[in-house]
């Protein structure tokens, strides 16, 4: 993995002249560039070398090619699968192009050297997609998963092919069926079963072997036990030619259980999915400038003290203090403010944000594994482990249940031998046919399913379960912790009101088009006529400027536009001049979500007490929580002190919901007991929240509580459900009035009842 | 009775030849880009291959 150095442009070191980067002028002083335009130009240059990190990602195949795995970001549609494919088909050396739209990955295949990767990598990102580094430790739970469908199916055809055969053996009776064709039956049977079992049952038996070793136990034992004692008493009856032949039971029962525990592992990978997308930032490049060369240096091996290059559009790779140039910073990923800052030399500037108007020279303050972003994520990986403690309902079921079952089953052999005095084998015969009947088929679907239906119908709703038990923790709360900005307001300004005139903010609307300012974007979006076509440049902290007709127009900061001071300097304005007399004063605010009023009412009126916690200024804050209702606020808290507030309100002996959006919300989302953000939130913070929910609205957190709450209710039910089976099949097995057909009927009964109690959940109004 | 001898065996191939389609598809990754392939089907593979001969 050598970086390559790349010599561009050259210093006069040794004398007192230094050339420009660029162009090779002298500069006045000891400056890098003579103009900046050439600072512009060569930062663009370096954005193009910065290709070089994809070929230092490849892998090189057994024949001599190389694959590259990138993540892809802005693929929506089939043309922009078939616009990538096909660019770099085009391309004479590429053996394979192909775009998983679901994982949003592009894995590329070519012959050839190594450095290739640079210029196919260049391609996709000239089409305009952007192209990440992926944490490669996806493949795990892929795998996993792919283990239990093929498990599935192998399971499914076994069934299927066996309840044919079995439908035989209960539907005749020994009148009209001979004994070898009886026998032939059971043969059969044992020869479908066994390696289906041996096959299909390796995800439970591996899972019991474990536990087991380590002492404990889960449901996974009694499955595994029940699983291979129906085989193994089978295969015995068979021999001896007897009728408790139960290999149907044995190979339904993984069937079902593995739908289960695969739509569990499907639930559970999904959520797993996003989780390195950030710290994939950092595994990028960054453009190095030492002794007049740049070279490529990946981000983790930035030293303390090195000055980096960080080009419009970037993200600033480490933390650090400006060294030259001035620009604004969209600071969003550390504060969750949309407002960038204006940052100029000496200020600093944090890993992770994003330069957005002119190219920056960087001195790296902090190596990237101390930078601001990876104390949070380190902070949220501590919260992360307190919060691994808690114990879903199907497991405290299993906790209760395995020991009662075996007991049970000890007691139905000693009932047998010593009180009726049977024979021995016959009392083994029915204590295993009481383990077999109480196997719990009914608990190991009772979660999945509605599970799986609640994450349905909460999709189409908008709202997206990211952890399995997200349903269960949202029904525990009693608290609800919102964040500010991006959660109860929408999280980019709009323009409030304005003195303009239809001319001047024509003129305005024209200049903010070209800049990537979320002020100006929001002036754009509320200007709907036709613009004039101008070319402004951008003065980096100040704002835009144009010439029309001969005169100076300037779309900026109140001071830069000859604003008259009035010492509010909280407010988001911009101001218009032309030749340096103000025109027209434009004001803008971050709009409340439509609904926030009525959803902290509603959450409110379901007995929950409601916190704001903003990284604000307290009267912003204090307005908002007047607005809304909220009665507990708390203003200008940072991410520790979030974190902080939380286990406060756990030491009071609440159970908190924390819904937030920026990345400095995700230490508290994870310290929270369940935590919601908006889609629009930063990926880490996405991806540390249990839910997710879409759109402008505020309401979905409130169906999710609702949804929530109805299934785990459903769940309880389902657990009774099944014990209320467990009720009636145990005494029948212990008294010995078990037979297969019994023991078939029951079992897919319960599993049966189990399913359509949870379909209740599609007939319930509302989503 | 005898019709069994043939019956399930023919019941029992047909299944198995079924399972092995499946893992076949799950072997090929047919399953790993749903979404991606919903939208493929729009595609005009017809136009790709006048564009770029390769």
């Amino acid at each position: 993995m050598a970086t390559e150095a790349v010599s561009t442009g050259k210093t006069g070191s040794c004398c007192e002249v230094t050339l420009c980067k660029q162009c090779g002028t002298e500069t006045s002083g000891k400056a890098d560039f003579c103009c900046p335009g050439c600072e512009a130009a060569f930062a663009a240059a370096s954005i193009l070398e910065n290709q070089a990190a994809y070929s230092l990602l490849a892998h090189d195949n057994e024949d001599g090619s190389y694959t590259l795995s990138l993540g892809v970001e802005g693929i929506h549609c089939a043309s922009c699968i078939r616009l990538i494919e096909n660019a770099l088909a085009a391309e004479p050396d590429v053996s394979g192009a192909r775009v998983n739209m679901s994982t949003e990955r592009l894995t590329v295949t070519w012959a050839g050297a190594r450095e290739r990767g640079d210029v196919l990598g260049g391609i996709v990102t000239k089409l305009g997609y952007k192209l990440h580094a992926l944490n490669d430790n996806e493949s795990a739970s892929h795998s996993q998963e792919r283990t239990l469908l093929r498990a599935i199916a192998v399971s499914g055809f076994a069934a299927a092919n066996m309840m044919l055969i079995s439908i035989g053996l209960w539907s005749t009776g020994a009148e009209t069926m001979g004994v070898a064709t009886k026998e032939l039956f059971h043969w059969i049977s044992a020869l479908i079963a066994l390696p289906t079992v041996i096959y299909a049952g390796q995800p439970f038996f591996r899972s019991a072997y474990a536990v087991l070793k380590e002492k404990h136990t889960n449901m996974d034992v009694p499955i595994s036990l029940a699983v291979i004692l129906a085989c193994v008493m089978s295969v015995s009856e068979t021999l001896r030619h007897g009728d408790h032949v139960y290999f149907d039971s044995a190979v339904m029962l993984l069937f079902f259980l593995l739908i289960g525990r695969y739509l569990d592992a499907r639930a559970k990978g999904k959520a797993r999915e996003s989780a390195s997308k950030l710290l994939s930032r950092l595994l990028g490049v960054a453009t190095v400038l030492e002794d007049g060369k740049v070279t490529q240096v990946p981000i983790k091996e930035l030293r303390q003290g090195v000055l980096v290059l960080v080009a419009t559009g970037e993200s600033i790779p480490a933390d650090g203090i400006v060294e030259r140039g001035a620009s604004a910073v969209d600071m969003s990923l550390i504060t969750g403010e949309t407002v960038p800052e204006a940052v100029k030399e000496g200020s600093d500037v944090f890993a992770g944000t994003v330069n957005l108007s002119a190219p920056l020279q960087v001195r790296v303050s902090k190596a990237s594994e101390k930078s601001l972003l990876s104390e949070i994520v380190k902070l949220m990986e501590t919260s992360e482990q307190g919060r691994a403690k808690y114990v879903r309902l199907a497991d405290k079921a299993a906790r209760l249940y395995t020991p009662v079952v075996h007991a049970m089953g000890a007691l139905t052999f000693l009932g047998w031998w010593l009180l009726v005095s049977a024979p021995w084998q016959e009392s083994l015969l029915h204590a295993v046919t009481v383990l077999i009947i109480t196997c719990p088929c009914a608990l190991g679907l009772a979660v999945p399913v509605v599970q799986v239906l609640a994450s349905g119908k909460l999709m189409r709703a908008g709202v997206l379960l990211k952890s399995g038990d997200a349903l269960e923790k949202l029904t525990g709360i009693d608290t609800v912790v919102f964040d500010k900005t991006g959660t109860l307001t929408v999280g980019h300004p709009e323009l409030k009101q304005h003195d303009a005139g239809q001319d001047d903010f024509a003129l305005a609307a024209s200049l903010a088009a070209h800049s990537k300012h979320p002020l100006a974007r929001a002036l754009r979006d509320a200007f709907g006529g036709t613009v004039h076509s101008l070319e402004p440049v951008e003065v980096p902290g100040h704002g835009m400027e144009a010439s029309l007709d001969g005169k100076t127009v300037r779309l900026g900061s109140r001071a830069w536009c000859g604003g008259a001071p009035d010492g509010d300097d909280a407010v988001l304005e911009l101001w218009l001049a032309v030749d340096g007399e103000p025109k027209a004063r434009f004001q803008f605010a971050d709009q409340l979500r439509t609904d926030a009023r009525e959803t902290v009412a509603a959450l409110k009126a379901r007995g929950l007490e409601i916190h704001l916690l903003s990284g604000d200024r307290a009267p912003v804050a204090k307005e908002i929580g007047a607005a809304l209702g909220i009665d507990h606020v708390r203003a200008e808290v940072k991410p520790a002190g979030k974190c902080d507030y939380l286990a406060a309100l756990k030491q009071k002996g609440r159970t908190v919901m924390m819904v937030g959006d920026g990345l400095n919300d995700a230490p508290a989302l994870s310290a929270a007991a369940v935590s919601m953000s908006p889609s629009s939130a930063m990926d880490i913070t996405q991806n540390t929240a249990d839910v997710v929910f879409q759109g402008d609205q505020l309401a979905p957190v409130l169906v999710a509580y609702d949804h929530a709450v109805f299934s785990t209710r459903l769940v309880k039910q389902n657990f009774a459900l099944a014990a209320i089976y467990n009720v009636i099949a145990i005494p029948a097995a212990v008294l010995g009035y078990v037979t297969p057909l019994v023991a078939a009927v029951a079992m897919s009964g319960s599993s049966l009842v189990v399913i359509l109690n949870a379909f209740r959940l599609n007939l319930r109004k509302n989503g | 009775m005898d019709i069994l001898l043939y019956l399930i065996p023919i019941a029992l191939t047909l299944g198995l030849v079924g399972l092995a389609g499946f893992l076949w598809t799950l072997r090929h990754n047919q399953y790993d880009d749903l979404e991606g392939a919903a939208h493929r089907i729009l595609l005009d593979d017809d136009e790709d291959e006048m564009s770029h001969p390769n």
